[in-house]
């Protein structure tokens, strides 16, 4: 099958390319890029005039809940929620039931992907066993088997000693180390950041401190062992200060934050808004601010969506036994466009860097541009064209999204994976 | 008015008439109440359901006594011995309470919000008798008709409310309250159980109670759990009561006509001592007796929604 991609502006942040041109996919391969239209044995022509051609979207951050709660989501509608998003590839967190804790259940996870999934599925899997945070999970076997990093993402390791292993131990087999930071003590079983709106609700306050105080000991331990470290889903001022001053002394430290850290605030949860409810909680104003400062000056490498779909009777329910998290695969791409591109904070290229080239690296994927000789992972948008969230026409099974009405711009047109087609014309197959 | 409240939730979101007009109909209430016979009709064919999820002596009590005294018909489902134990849902219990033909159901829960998710679920109305660490209405409603009864306003008055603030909704209704009627607030207690951001409430906030109390026309005292000090929030209850008990000495800083109060229970010789318990100044009994008059008001209001008859006159 061959495909003609005509006409539309290709950008290509890794090779700093960025023109209207065309790209021709050949067998699930890009053969090349170039501006002398060459229709003859073409299959299939996709007019992508006055849209943009970029490498496929990259998640390096999503809970696909199989095995174990697929009445949340699982990998057939997580990737479907992931095409229609733009994205070609998805990184999926261990906290499944089982966890993914041995290389049987990585390998699980890639099988299924192989059979259900409308995207590229890379399993992370766990830091310790069971994500008990007591000893470690078997690091090289889950690297063989397919893991792209481990994690404990849903709970921290609390214990540094822990912590300070797994980083060395992970580091002989090259794989990354993903933390999330949350000190337990310091939350307290607080359900809402500290501050006004949780002490006006009468929520328990969840202290900006317990994100730094281990995004601070995380840093240090990736310093003192001259590992790499990458930060989960960084919600604070103070967290992106840690690490744009981490970064300047040369640790090997790199980050992501979620769209919701940087076009929200706690005042969302007014009215006891249990899709507001995420871990971390939604900061002050200040945070956003400092979130979004740090996109633009680089200290926060990757936007991922912590995509975490939860059935309803989850979330409608009394605020403080809600589950925490939001879905965010469909509605990743027009926030940032909406918020950080429209609004001057990045350039298309920039974001399409934070959400395909800084991934890939981080993780190592072979992915991330649109070179000749690479697989075809595409995704093709208007930016825009003007769209109203719904989350009813959500794929993903979660409509646990506090976005539902928002007026975005940035529309999905075309999703190619490998060569597929899987969103075509906004449609998916 | 009140037309637009299907529920009462809190004091959040009542504006300064709307709170003077239930007091106006509590006062009403207090003189019924104040009778040999205490019947009135004005309840009848009506039912009340008082869901707790929470211990109460006062609250309920006073709840279920305003009901009957005004011929409404009062029932009560406890957590321990309702379907709760066996898994069910808040919203389902809600809306299996609303399914019998309640008028009114009247929520205690231990979690913030939770009689905001059942008004969304429920055609009853939703009366909140304390969720959390959120609110209290009327607990505060019944402390302003104490207020009002004993200075007859609350222009320029200073309420000094000392203790466990952070995880008091009595706290939280009150300075809506307060506030909204033109009072002065100053809240005091060890930093540990002083919530951040609450200065943006409009009060002012002291980690000691000696500036709070300092010239204050109403003084009044929080109730102080024991498990605060298993979760390291004070060091024990001795140290307590000496720094941030309120004791004859402390209270000598108010006004010398200041009011005592206290939402009750109270440990005695812990936030107040005894001898100002039952001082002079204390109006602590009061607050309970009022706290049947503006719980028949309330309900009353509430209970006579949409009948186009809510005012007594």
């Amino acid at each position: 099958m061959k495909i003609l991609v005509k006409g539309g502006r290709v950008i290509d942040p890794a090779n700093s390319f960025d023109k209207v041109s065309n790209v021709y996919i050949n067998d699930g391969i890009i053969e090349k890029i170039g501006e002398n239209l060459d229709v003859a044995g073409v299959d299939r022509v996709i007019d992508a005039t006055g849209f943009i051609v970029a490498p496929g979207l990259i998640d390096m951050h999503v809970h696909l809940r199989e095995p174990g709660f697929e009445y949340k989501e699982d990998i057939e509608s997580g990737t479907s929620a992931a095409a229609m998003g733009g994205f070609t590839s998805v990184a999926c967190m261990p906290n499944t039931n089982p966890t993914l804790d041995n290389a049987a259940l990585i390998e699980f996870v890639r099988s299924r992907a192989k059979e259900v999934g409308k995207v590229n599925v890379f399993p992370i899997g766990c830091i310790s066993k069971g994500q008990k945070g007591e000893e470690l999970a078997p690091i090289g076997e889950l690297k063989y088997a397919g893991a792209v990093a481990i994690s404990d993402d849903g709970r921290p390791v609390e214990n540094a000693l822990l912590m300070k292993r797994a980083l060395q131990y992970a580091n002989t087999f090259d794989i990354p180390v993903i933390s999330h930071c949350e000190d337990l003590n310091l939350v307290d079983d607080g359900s809402a950041n500290e501050g006004f709106m949780a002490t006006s609700l009468g929520l328990r306050p969840i202290s900006p401190a317990a994100e730094e105080v281990m995004v601070a000991r995380d840093v240090l331990l990736a310093e003192n062992e001259g590992t790499k470290v990458h930060i989960a889903h960084i919600s604070t001022k103070r967290s992106v200060e840690i690490i744009r001053s981490a970064k300047k002394r040369g640790v090997k430290v790199t980050c992501e934050t979620g769209p919701h850290y940087f076009t929200l605030t706690d005042a969302a949860i007014d009215e006891f808004n249990t899709n507001a409810k995420m871990n971390p909680p939604l900061r002050s104003h200040e945070d956003v601010e400092a979130i979004i400062e740090g996109l633009r000056d680089g200290t926060i490498d990757a936007i991922a969506t912590d995509h975490a779909p939860h059935h309803i009777d989850e979330k409608n329910c009394e605020f403080a036994m809600a589950l925490n998290g939001i879905v965010g695969l469909e509605t990743s791409l027009p926030l940032s466009i909406t918020y950080l591109v429209k609004m001057g904070v990045l350039t298309m290229n920039e974001l399409l860097e934070k959400m395909c080239v800084n991934p890939a690296n981080i993780l190592g994927l072979n992915k991330g541009t649109l070179e000749a000789g690479k697989g075809a992972d595409i995704v093709i948008f208007d930016p825009d064209e003007k769209l109203v969230v719904d989350v009813e026409s959500f794929k993903s099974k979660g409509k646990n999204s506090p976005y539902d009405g928002f007026e975005l711009f940035g529309k999905v047109k075309y999703t190619i994976v490998g060569g597929n087609v899987v969103v075509d014309n906004g449609v998916l197959m | 008015m009140l037309g637009k409240h299907k529920d009462l939730l809190g004091i959040k979101a009542l504006s300064a008439e709307e709170i003077m007009y239930i007091l106006k109909n509590a006062q009403t209430m207090k003189y019924i109440l104040m009778q040999n016979n205490k019947k009135t009709p004005h309840l009848q064919g009506k039912s009340i359901i008082t869901l707790f999820y929470e211990n109460s002596t006062r609250t309920r009590l006073s709840f279920e006594l305003a009901a009957k005294y005004m011929g409404g018909c009062a029932a009560n489902v406890s957590a321990s011995s309702s379907s709760v134990r066996k898994g069910e849902t808040l919203i389902d219990t809600a809306r299996t309470i609303d399914a019998m033909g309640t008028d009114i159901i009247i929520l205690r829960h231990s979690m913030s919000g939770a009689p905001h998710l059942i008004a969304k679920n429920v055609k009853a109305s939703v009366i909140n008798a304390g969720d959390g660490m959120n609110e209290h209405p009327t607990q505060a409603l019944l402390d302003a008709l104490t207020i009002l009864e004993h200075k007859g306003g609350f222009e320029g008055l200073k309420v000094a409310i000392v203790g466990d603030v952070m995880h008091s909704r009595v706290v939280r209704s009150n300075i809506y309250l307060l506030t909204k009627l033109g009072a002065r607030v100053a809240l005091g207690g060890p930093a540990t159980l002083l919530p951040k951001g609450i200065e943006n409430l409009g009060v002012e906030v002291y980690d000691n109670i000696d500036a709070a109390i300092t010239d204050a026309d109403v003084v009044m005292g929080l109730r102080m759990q024991l498990e605060r000090q298993k979760s390291g929030l004070v060091p024990n209850m001795r140290e307590y009561s000496r720094f941030f008990g309120v004791d004859d000495k402390r209270l000598a800083l108010a006004k010398p006509d200041a009011l005592l109060m206290h939402p009750g229970p109270v440990n005695r010789g812990i936030e107040l001592t005894t001898s100002i318990i039952d001082g002079k100044t204390s109006v602590i009994d009061e607050q309970v007796t009022n706290g049947v008059a503006v719980r028949m008001a309330v309900l009353y209001i509430f209970a006579r929604k949409g009948d186009g008859n809510e005012n007594i006159g």
